[in-house]
């Protein structure tokens, strides 16, 4: 590769890396549920971005790489899911995130409803409780969500309906 | 009915759902790799640079690599200094302390990235 335009998008990575770096954090830790695990998922997914970044970039058109960058994230996670699962040594709840995030002085003060929206998120599909994940954590619009999950913006528009019905269901 | 209680429901989820800070550790540890390959990108550059500068009609394209390189290496002292910002908050007894303080790191990192190249 020519050594200018690999400098060009070493500097470009740089600015994605540091814009999104919170978002991919985010997203590992409520998706895997702990900090250790969120923090290797974290740096594999910047290695593997960097990796395909000129691809990406070229086809992204000017469009945000926030969805490609969830996208491997959520691949990633999906690997270390089905490889921990071969290996029943090392289980995985996979929605600890949800409550260890939260300390008890966070739930006083009368916040019983968040205690009870974050036991309802952990019995929502996985796929709607990413979509939920991408969607408050992050604070992705349908089409980025549209994007990171590989649907269509319709599709993507009932998912969030149906999780967010769902979630009134099991809180109410 | 139904839309302020829609609406109490999307409240409660950004509460639970709130952002995560990654830890500084992690910062390090992935600007470290980050840095690692690009001074590969710096190193290759060099290496073109001896072959090609004895060719003036190639010294246009040294300067503008030059003036990326220099993007780069300031995108990465930005990076280092931000990583280092709370620890520089802690130790400051004013907010001007503050400021001399983060300049004085940016200065320093500034001179590491120089010394490297």
């Amino acid at each position: 590769m020519d050594p200018q335009h690999k400098a060009r998008l070493d500097a470009d990575f740089s600015d994605l890396y540091r814009v999104h770096l919170r978002d991919v954090y985010s997203y590992a830790y409520y998706r895997v549920g702990n900090h250790h695990d969120a923090e290797d998922l974290t740096e594999q997914t910047f290695l593997q971005a960097y990796r395909h970044f000129e691809r990406a970039q070229a086809e992204s058109d000017g469009r945000p790489l926030r969805p490609w960058l969830i996208r491997i994230a959520h691949n990633l996670a999906a690997n270390l899911y089905r490889d921990r699962s071969r290996r029943p040594q090392t289980p995985i709840d996979d929605t600890t995130g949800l409550s260890t995030m939260h300390t008890t002085e966070d739930l006083v003060e009368g916040r019983d409803e968040l205690a009870r929206i974050i036991e309802a998120i952990k019995q929502l599909p996985e796929e709607r409780r990413e979509a939920l994940i991408m969607r408050f954590a992050l604070g992705m619009d349908n089409r980025e969500i549209a994007r990171a999950m590989g649907k269509s913006d319709g599709a993507t528009k009932v998912l969030l309906h149906r999780a967010i019905k769902q979630l009134e269901g099991l809180v109410t | 009915m139904s839309q302020p209680a829609h609406m109490d429901i999307e409240t409660m989820l950004r509460l639970a759902l709130a952002p995560v800070d990654p830890p500084d550790s992690l910062k390090m540890r992935v600007e470290t790799t980050l840095q690692e390959l690009t001074d590969a990108a710096v190193d290759e550059l060099e290496a073109w640079e001896i072959g090609a500068m004895r060719d003036p009609r190639n010294w246009v394209r040294p300067l503008a690599a030059g003036a990326v390189g220099v993007s780069a290496g300031t995108a990465l002292v930005v990076l280092r200094v931000r990583a280092e910002r709370k620890k520089r908050a802690a130790a400051s007894s004013n907010p001007l302390d503050l400021v001399g303080r983060t300049l004085r790191a940016a200065a320093g990192e500034a001179r590491k990235i120089a010394r490297r190249d």
